[in-house]
């Protein structure tokens, strides 16, 4: 793939539901691109089909119509099957509740997505101990998730996000459910990931204080792209 | 390595309800292995019967007796090997609950009965004993009699105080073989009856017939039973195995009962099971779409329901099995011989793993088909 050539490319997407017997849109011709290494944030009020769009994009949907490429590769023709599989390779989720494993350890919760890899068990301890440095919670490896805060078990699903090294992280409101503090953490964490390792970060918020984290800000409105202006 | 670890982990989260679970499967797997070993017990004496033994009794009932001028006729039959005569004497010992069945036999009955092992010495005092009885081991461990014992019955068909002295112990020569019965000289009983005013002198109960080849038996009832059709107490000739069946047969509906209630109990511990593991995997909708959103396929969710489904079903149905051979001993001994041969059989036990594992198997078919076709956008809506 050229450098110049964008990671997720998005060509007139449509998505719809089908609620009581009528078609809801929800999407209407989205059309986007971002760049490798991109922070995006994605901002509109509830409603706007920002979470439809993440969740397409994450390969988690399908849309109705149009073409969505991730890496060069048009996940919309991709089966279950297949989409399970390159999700595995090439996506790391963090979610508003953190959605760990409560009956896993912060450890085994990291260690969850390269179950699915060919890696032996001691690569896969020696990534996770390094994820776990990474985020700053080796000394609660063996905890679970009842055991740790909010923003701890957030920082456990950031690494579980890039322990597979993933071309792309999608997170869905990271700091819907924290304090401040905690929030301004993740949010740092998430600066970092994609500053020193080069991430390409698709975020969702109502927050306009985690969009200003962002490089980039994507604005939806009832389904249609509003603008995307450049955050500075 | 993840996948057994999630499956017990996620099987002990709610504890106390897996515990209730586990317990319910333990008393249902025990429930049926008790069960049939009843309905087993019933017909013990039918699937201990030997194939060389024939039994000929009147064709109009079993209350009927026969005369014991037939037997010379019988012995006659082409393939007979030895006739002997029983009558059923019904008496009672002590009181009515300590029933056990006593019969009146000719001394050849017991060549007939190789199952029942007794000592030459022990033969010889009985023939040379009139009043002599021989009793099995069961009966004997049951009432603590010895050799030597007098065993005072009341008679109720042959009513009197009679007075057996026991003058040997036969065992079984193995433990499916019923030992709880008395044997006592026909002529003792002929005796009395020849001095009464009574049509029953000189009659017997049954023949006990033996026959040198067990594919014969249905040409040698025949036969036998020509010999008297159209005389005044026409025979009917069965092998012993039928003649067994005909009294189990009397209470084929409580047996059918007992086998009904069996396979309920299973009935009703699948729904409580399938209850348990769909409230589990509806509870877990949100974890099930992470794992799916992360890459892991339906198979694996299936496979995470499923196993734990099938770990409770193990646990359960295996204390449930470990149990039954003592409940079964205890209940035994508490039945105070009722069932003389009362033990878990082969086939129950396999009928039991059999029951847990469908158990654990069809209680997680729905909730694992559902949690592995949510659709995962659904299924993160139910997080938080």
């Amino acid at each position: 793939m050229p450098a110049t050539q964008p990671v997720i490319e998005i060509r007139n997407l449509v998505k719809s539901y089908h609620r009581g017997g009528q078609i809801v849109p929800v999407l209407t011709n989205i059309t986007l691109d971002i760049q490798r290494g991109e922070f995006t944030a994605l901002m509109g009020p509830s409603g706007s089909g920002k979470s439809t769009l993440l969740n397409l994009i994450a390969g988690i949907d399908k849309p109705d119509s149009g073409m969505l490429r991730v890496g060069g590769l048009d996940i919309t023709v991709l089966n279950e099957g297949e989409l399970a599989d390159w999700r595995s390779h090439n996506v790391g989720f963090v979610f508003q509740f953190y959605n760990l494993m409560p009956v896993l350890s912060a450890y085994e919760n990291i260690e969850l997505p390269l179950t699915l890899t060919n890696l032996t068990r001691a690569e896969r301890r020696e990534r996770v101990e390094l994820t776990l440095s990474m985020v700053g919670l080796s000394d609660r490896a063996d905890h679970y998730p009842s055991e740790l805060s909010g923003g701890q078990q957030q920082r456990v699903a950031i690494a579980r996000a890039v322990i597979t090294d993933p071309v792309l992280i999608v997170a869905d409101e990271p700091t819907g459910d924290l304090d401040r503090q905690s929030a301004s953490d993740i949010l740092a964490m998430l600066q970092r990931l994609n500053t020193e390792l080069d991430t390409t970060i698709v975020m969702v918020t109502h927050d306009a204080f985690a969009a200003k984290t962002a490089r980039c800000m994507v604005y939806l409105d009832k389904g249609e792209l509003i603008l995307q202006p450049p955050v500075i | 390595m993840h996948t057994l670890k999630l499956i017990i982990r996620n099987a002990l989260r709610h504890k106390i309800r897996t515990g209730l679970t586990v317990l319910g499967l333990l008393i249902a797997v025990l429930a049926y292995g008790l069960l049939q070993t009843v309905v087993d017990a019933w017909y013990a004496g039918a699937d201990a019967a030997s194939k060389t033994r024939l039994i000929t009794r009147s064709s109009i009932s079993l209350a009927f007796t026969l005369p014991i001028s037939y037997e010379s006729r019988i012995k006659g039959v082409e393939g007979v090997t030895t006739v002997a005569r029983s009558t059923w004497f019904g008496g009672i010992y002590k009181e009515p609950k300590n029933f056990f069945p006593q019969f009146a036999v000719t001394e050849n009955y017991i060549d007939l009965y190789g199952e029942y092992l007794l000592s030459p010495a022990e033969r010889l005092a009985w023939a040379r004993d009139r009043k002599g009885a021989l009793i099995g081991r069961q009966l004997a461990d049951q009432y603590g009699f010895k050799v030597g014992d007098v065993i005072p019955i009341r008679g109720s068909i042959y009513p009197g105080d009679w007075q057996f002295v026991v003058r040997g112990i036969f065992e079984g020569s193995d433990e499916t073989k019923i030992t709880r019965h008395l044997l006592f000289h026909w002529e003792y009983l002929n005796e009395w009856l020849v001095q009464r005013p009574t049509r029953k002198a000189n009659q017997t109960g049954v023949f006990v017939v033996g026959i040198d080849a067990p594919d014969r038996a249905a040409a040698v009832s025949r036969l036998v039973d020509a010999q008297f059709q159209n005389s005044v107490a026409e025979t009917l000739t069965e092998t012993e195995q039928a003649f067994q069946l005909a009294f189990v047969s009397m209470s084929n509906e409580i047996i059918a009962a007992i086998r009904v209630v069996s396979y309920v109990v299973i009935l009703i511990i699948l729904a409580v099971m399938a209850n348990t593991m769909a409230m589990s995997a509806r509870e877990r909708t949100a974890e099930y779409a992470t794992l799916k959103a992360l890459g892991f396929g339906p198979g694996f969710i299936a496979w995470l329901i499923l196993g734990e489904s099938m770990a409770i079903c193990v646990v359960g149905g295996g204390a449930g099995l470990w149990l039954t051979p003592h409940a079964a001993a205890a209940f035994k001994q508490t039945a105070g011989g009722i069932f003389p041969i009362f033990a878990v059989s082969h086939a129950t036990v396999v009928a039991q793993v059999a029951c847990a594992l469908a158990v654990g198997v069809v209680a997680a078919i729905v909730p694992a088909v559902q949690a592995s076709r949510v659709r995962i956008v659904d299924g993160l809506r139910a997080a938080g």
